[in-house]
């Protein structure tokens, strides 16, 4: 018991004294995954929109491929991008290999996926003449995809919430392509899988309760947007 | 009619959908101010029809011209989507606020803010949803969510515009008070019109013209008189039904006691139409009753006409007898009546009819 109530104490006087380390790995982590969540939903959004208004041939094994992709385990990424970011490897030459950029990419990678297929359900789900009637109001191709994407937005913020999410808790890709180099790469995960590891449970509790604090932080703004939206 | 009085023009329209033809229609025009109604089973392509006009779906072959100008391009098709409203089977509406989705279409046309508030208040107003701006649209009855639908294709003032179903599954007053409220926009606009429907009252009541559409193919195509008393087909009687149905004008109307003038003579109807009206007066075969000789003056019928048997048909049971009276009149006897009465082609008998057995409908005047 005295290990956690010790820990708690350590760790609120970390928080309050807004210790220098314990900070910049927080920041970094919301940096590199505030930034992999924007590119999947870029990426995700966009491409999921145009697999979802298209039809071609292969579209049902590509939107199987893309639910299987929502459950890619991160170390997997890990591993590929590694391989991709190796001295020799294809992407060798831009030594980005234990790099902020490099977590960046493969939390991308895993991220991705997951707002793409949701963005596809949503589409789906909304009606089929809908489309025909925007384009019925004299909408331009673009102004179609606009307010489809406006119609879906509820779903799509729920794609939102589990990008980041997944991407923010995830630790075997991070590690792995980053390398948890203190001061540079090391991320909330990472760090407290070091720092359990090493006993410090203080820094470990402290560094998770960020973690959480994050993770409501994001899901209570877009769940308050979603409530607002939603009529009642 | 020139070509310059059509707004559209549709020319060798084809549509297949996997190798089947779905629609094929040699040639269809729209004129100004008219309105025409498409009626016809599920799946006579109705609907296929309004949406191929607008390029929203597929079409194999065929030419559209807008006033006498063919659109060839995509940006003459954008063009032509802005001047044709379509309002589909469902309301459809957007997640939003009914201001918001009123404003749907100007927004689309890139219309400056305070131009698009003045206008989606004039449409709200005309259709009795002031109140409702800013409600969402997802918090709407069936009837609110139809005439938001309609204020979002009337907002954007079109030149033509195209219904389909718009009122399918709304009680009937709700469905009287929307057509009522269309028909009047329509009119002060000088809009042309087409409306699907399976409505023939509603066909009847608000149609310059009527198509009656079946297999992807116009049937036939007239003024709702010729479409209603002079079906080309079986297919066409079949479908709008063997009512009577005749063109008059209203002469008089006391206390709802009412007097038609069709063809030259005087039919004694009940209603609320005032004279100088023009109306359908329908009337249904199995109210018609047919004698030899003249019968009983005390009889509660008010109208009583002199004919002569143009036609018999058998319907099973019964025969379908279509009277000369001045004007026709298509009447049911059984087989016993037929043998007793000694009727054939060509004999002299009296129509007679009661006044509430007619059913009228006003009727548009070109």
């Amino acid at each position: 018991m005295d290990v956690i109530l010790e820990g708690m104490v350590k760790a609120f006087q970390l928080l309050v004294s807004l210790d220098h380390e314990v900070l910049g790995i927080a920041l970094l982590s919301l940096k590199v995954s505030g930034l992999a969540t924007l590119f999947s939903l870029v990426i995700g959004i966009s491409v999921g929109t145009l697999v979802a208004l298209t039809s071609f041939p292969g579209k049902k094994i590509l939107v199987s491929l893309v639910n299987t992709g929502m459950g890619l385990p991160p170390v997997v990424v890990g591993l590929f991008v590694s391989i991709m970011l190796w001295r020799n490897g294809p992407l060798g030459s831009l030594e980005l290999l234990y790099t902020p950029t490099a977590i960046v990419l493969a939390q991308t990678v895993i991220a991705t996926p997951i707002v793409m297929g949701i963005t596809i359900g949503a589409m789906q789900n909304l009606p089929t003449n809908l489309r025909l009637q925007i384009l019925a109001l004299g909408a331009t191709r673009t102004q179609m995809v606009w307010m489809l994407i406006k119609e879906a937005r509820l779903p799509l913020m729920a794609g939102v919430m589990a990008g980041f999410g997944g991407v923010i808790s995830e630790v075997g890709a991070s590690i792995m392509v980053g390398g948890n180099v203190r001061g540079y790469t090391r991320v909330l995960t990472t760090a407290t899988v070091m720092e359990t590891g090493r006993g410090n449970f203080d820094i470990a509790i402290a560094l998770s309760l960020i973690l959480l604090l994050f993770c409501f932080a994001v899901n209570y703004i877009l769940t308050y947007i979603q409530q607002r939206e939603r009529p009642r | 009619m020139t070509q310059q009085q059509h707004v559209l023009d549709l020319k060798d329209l084809r549509v297949d959908r996997g190798g089947v033809p779905v629609l094929r229609i040699p040639s269809f025009s729209l004129s100004e101010n008219e309105f025409v109604s498409l009626i016809g089973p599920n799946g006579a392509g109705k609907s296929t029809l309004l949406l191929s006009l607008l390029g929203l779906i597929k079409r194999q072959n065929g030419t559209v011209s807008y006033r006498g100008r063919e659109i060839a391009s995509p940006a003459e098709l954008l063009d032509l989507r802005r001047r044709i409203a379509m309002v589909l089977q469902d309301p459809l509406l957007f997640d939003s606020t009914v201001f918001e989705n009123v404003a749907s279409g100007l927004k689309i046309r890139g219309m400056g803010r305070a131009e698009i508030k003045n206008r989606v208040m004039t449409y709200l107003e005309r259709f009795n949803l002031t109140g409702m701006a800013q409600r969402s649209a997802r918090k709407l009855s069936g009837g609110e969510a139809r005439r938001v639908s309609l204020a979002r294709a009337f907002a954007v003032e079109p030149e033509v515009i195209f219904f389909d179903e718009p009122f399918a599954n709304l009680d009937p007053p709700t469905r009287q008070a929307l057509t009522d409220d269309m028909d009047r926009i329509i009119r002060d606009r000088g809009i042309a019109a087409v409306l699907v429907t399976h409505d023939q009252s509603e066909a009847l009541r608000m149609s310059d013209r009527i198509v009656v559409m079946n297999g992807g193919r116009i049937v036939q195509l007239g003024t709702p008189a010729m479409v209603m008393n002079r079906p080309v087909n079986e297919f066409v009687a079949n479908f709008v039904g063997m009512e009577t149905i005749l063109e008059g004008e209203v002469l008089s109307n006391r206390e709802q006691q009412m007097a038609v003038l069709v063809a030259g003579q005087e039919i004694d109807t009940v209603g609320d139409e005032q004279a100088g009206d023009h109306v359908y007066c329908c009337i249904r075969p199995e109210n018609v009753t047919v004698s030899v000789s003249h019968p009983d003056e005390k009889s509660s019928a008010r109208n009583l006409y002199p004919g002569r048997v143009a036609e018999v048909a058998s319907m099973g049971p019964f025969l379908k007898l279509r009277l000369d009276c001045g004007f026709p009149l298509t009447a049911y006897v059984t087989r016993e009546s037929f043998a007793k009465l000694e009727l054939c082609e060509g004999k002299d008998v009296y129509a007679s009819f009661k006044a509430t057995s007619v059913h009228l409908i006003r009727r548009r005047v070109a």
